[in-house]
């Protein structure tokens, strides 16, 4: 557990960067800072490891005041991880990845073998191992800086925007590692970004601050969707917070009504229907796309790839009302198609349906 | 590579390629050759350089002690300057203002006056301090006591006046060196728990090498020849070595042709020495190191043994 009480960062130019904080992040968890440029978040990060001392107030980690440590033997215990990796050039990865234990005086062989055990655990093949972080992609160095951060096994990791610096595609791959991580691993995690999706996604629990250092409200994700405490946390957590407050909400078990398929690879149907779009599924009934049977097939006998469109998003049976819509609404048929846990084909529903079980909701919460 | 059926070269055997030529660069070479080669033939075999005498002299017993005295004399002002600049530069970059300025003023001295003046005051200590003890200051015991003409012989100002002297201009490459780093490596060590020596020595230093190498292999191969100025003082490297040789036989030229040879050879040595140790502290740098000239040979051998490319063997 860390707990911010009364902490303010005051620098000689009369700047308050953090004003008089309290705020606990709890163990186990993951407690995300987010705001504007010149929040604060990030002077509140670097207090916790005391890159930056605070003018004033204490920060706790656990029950020990973090001020009474030598700062080397507190950041020891404490992983940090920062925009860029910031790993070092000169050292190969697996030397990277030992860094602390190396100081803590591991044996080099037994530190190097858990360095190789945690290249795994972040999703990088044991030969990068002998390279050197120049031969790295951004997100793969990003992969190292976690790991490193997890050598020691320190029970408080500090995130500082560690995915904002690699490609979209990367960030989200990087981002569900990182949660499943987490989910073996339990650290106590602060997480500062700038990006409130990334926030929302992440977080346990998310604190919202001000310019200025101000604490502007903390709460879970869909509270703070759904109960922004005022305008600037409205406006920060953005447009479409409705929608997205759905992908909090499960959608229970939705009744689909079956939908006819088309194996791939068999025959052409010929239009035999008013409807134009039929769902077509592989050999293991997971939907592969949809067929529009008013298109002109010539030169085609059979089902084949490039005859589908593949827009449709799918829903999981159990998933989340977000899930549910976005299938619906991504659909050429306007027919959400519903999947269960193996990906195999359960049936589909429609928008109206999944409208209705959102308005039902919305009743059954406000009596 | 070249040896393996599968590569790519031997199934290209239908692409004949024809490297551009370069008419315009084999005529400026072919100039240039002529140039060097009369340039060369005109030394040897020129009488005036007397090259049997050249010969007689270079491994003579008074030469090859000069040369002796010359390589330690150079090694030990070397380690002793680098040490010493690395010492000054982390001072000089140092939060505390004393050592700061003191790193400062060292260096404004050294760099200041002329390395020759330098020598000369060092041989002349024993003037200027005739007992130089070690002990607490302003009238405290004295630990250590010594005479300063036995404190000071020519070999010892030679050292110090050459050492301290690189040391100034050494730490000012080292410092260079040290600001190469990015800051973000030294947050991150701190980050990580390092103390700051660690940082410094784990960190900083081993990246800063890649700046501080080459400039520092000039400066060793300068004190080679910076070295020779001892002969002022009295102290007989290879220079002042064969100087006294053609006091008496007045054979000046190619008693200085046959130290010239002496000096090319260790500058040769460390020149590849140095190329060596870039390579080393390369490593993280470059995304492959390319070939030494020795592995190139090597692959060059052993492509002729094996048959080339278009001619898998």
């Amino acid at each position: 557990m860390i707990r911010f009480d009364a902490v303010t960062k005051r620098y000689p130019d009369g700047t308050v960067a953090v004003d008089s904080l309290e705020l606990t992040a709890a163990s186990g968890q993951i407690t995300v800072l987010v705001g504007p440029s010149g929040c604060g978040k990030t002077t509140s990060l670097r207090m916790i490891n005391r890159m930056i001392e605070p003018t004033s107030g204490t920060i706790w980690l656990d029950d020990t005041d973090t001020a009474s440590m030598a700062t080397h033997e507190l950041r020891r215990q404490i992983g940090y991880v920062i925009q860029h990796a910031g790993l070092f050039p000169h050292r190969t990865i697996v030397d990277n990845i030992a860094t602390v234990p190396f100081l803590l005086g591991t044996d080099k062989k037994e530190a190097r073998k858990t360095a190789l055990e945690l290249l795994e655990r972040v999703g990088l093949p044991p030969h990068f191992a002998k390279r050197y972080p120049a031969q790295l992609s951004g997100g793969q160095q990003q992969r190292v800086g976690v790991a490193r951060a997890l050598a020691a096994d320190p029970p408080v990791m500090l995130m500082d925007e560690p995915f904002s610096a690699v490609d979209p595609v990367v960030r989200e791959q990087l981002q569900d590692e990182f949660l499943r991580l987490q989910q073996e691993l339990g650290k106590t995690i602060v997480f500062v970004t700038h990006d409130i999706d990334e926030a929302i996604k992440l977080g346990d629990q998310v604190a919202v601050l001000r310019v200025g250092g101000h604490l502007a409200q903390l709460a879970s994700p869909v509270e703070l969707l759904s109960r922004p405490i005022d305008a600037f946390v409205a406006g920060f957590v953005g447009r479409d917070r409705g929608y997205r407050a759905l992908g909090f909400t499960t959608a229970g078990t939705l009744s689909t009504r079956g939908e006819p398929t088309v194996t791939l690879g068999a025959a052409i149907p010929k239009g035999t229907d008013t409807d134009t779009w039929l769902l077509v599924v592989d050999a293991q009934q997971a939907p592969q796309g949809w067929l529009d049977l008013g298109a002109d097939f010539t030169g085609h006998e059979t089902v084949s790839d490039e005859l589908l469109y593949r827009g449709g998003t799918l829903a999981t049976q159990g998933g989340t009302l977000r899930a549910a819509l976005d299938a619906c609404l991504s659909s050429p048929s306007g027919r959400g198609v519903v999947v269960d846990d193996g990906g195999a084909l359960i049936g589909s529903v429609t928008a109206r349906e999944v409208l209705e079980l959102i308005e039902a909701r919305e009743t059954e919460r406000q009596p | 590579m070249a040896t393996s059926p599968t590569s790519p070269a031997s199934d290209a055997g239908d692409i004949k390629a024809v490297p551009v030529r370069h008419y315009g660069r084999w005529l400026f070479a072919l100039i240039v050759l002529v140039f060097v080669a009369s340039l060369l033939s005109s030394a040897i075999r020129n009488d005036n350089f007397k090259w049997d005498v050249v010969g007689d002299y270079l491994f003579a017993d008074r030469v090859l002690r000069g040369l002796w005295l010359t390589i330690w004399l150079s090694t030990v002002a070397v380690v002793l300057g680098i040490a010493l600049g690395t010492l000054l530069a982390v001072m000089r970059l140092s939060d505390n203002p004393v050592l700061r300025w003191v790193s400062l003023a060292y260096i404004w001295f050294f760099r200041g006056t002329p390395v020759y003046v330098q020598l000369l005051g060092w041989s002349f200590i024993g003037a200027l301090y005739s007992t130089i003890s070690f002990g607490v200051p302003f009238g405290g015991p004295v630990l250590v006591s010594a005479n300063g003409n036995d404190l000071i012989t020519p070999i010892t100002a030679a050292i110090l006046g050459l050492g301290l002297n690189l040391a100034a201009y050494q730490a000012e490459i080292v410092r260079a060196g040290l600001l190469s780093v990015d800051e973000g490596q030294v947050e991150s060590a701190k980050a990580l728990g390092m103390t700051g020596a660690q940082s410094m020595r784990r960190i900083v230093l081993p990246q800063a090498m890649r700046v501080i190498i080459p400039p520092t292999g000039n400066q060793a191969i300068d004190m080679l020849k910076t070295s020779s100025l001892v002969a002022t003082i009295g102290v007989a490297d290879l220079l002042y070595s064969v100087q006294l040789i053609y006091a008496q036989n007045y054979q000046q030229v190619p008693l200085l042709v046959a130290a010239c040879i002496w000096y090319l050879l260790m500058t040769s040595i460390l020149s590849i020495g140095q190329y060596y140790l870039e390579r080393h502290y390369a490593a993280g740098n470059v995304r492959e190191l390319p070939p030494t000239p020795l592995q190139r040979a090597r692959a060059r051998a052993a492509s002729v043994r094996f048959g080339g490319p278009g001619n898998p063997g």
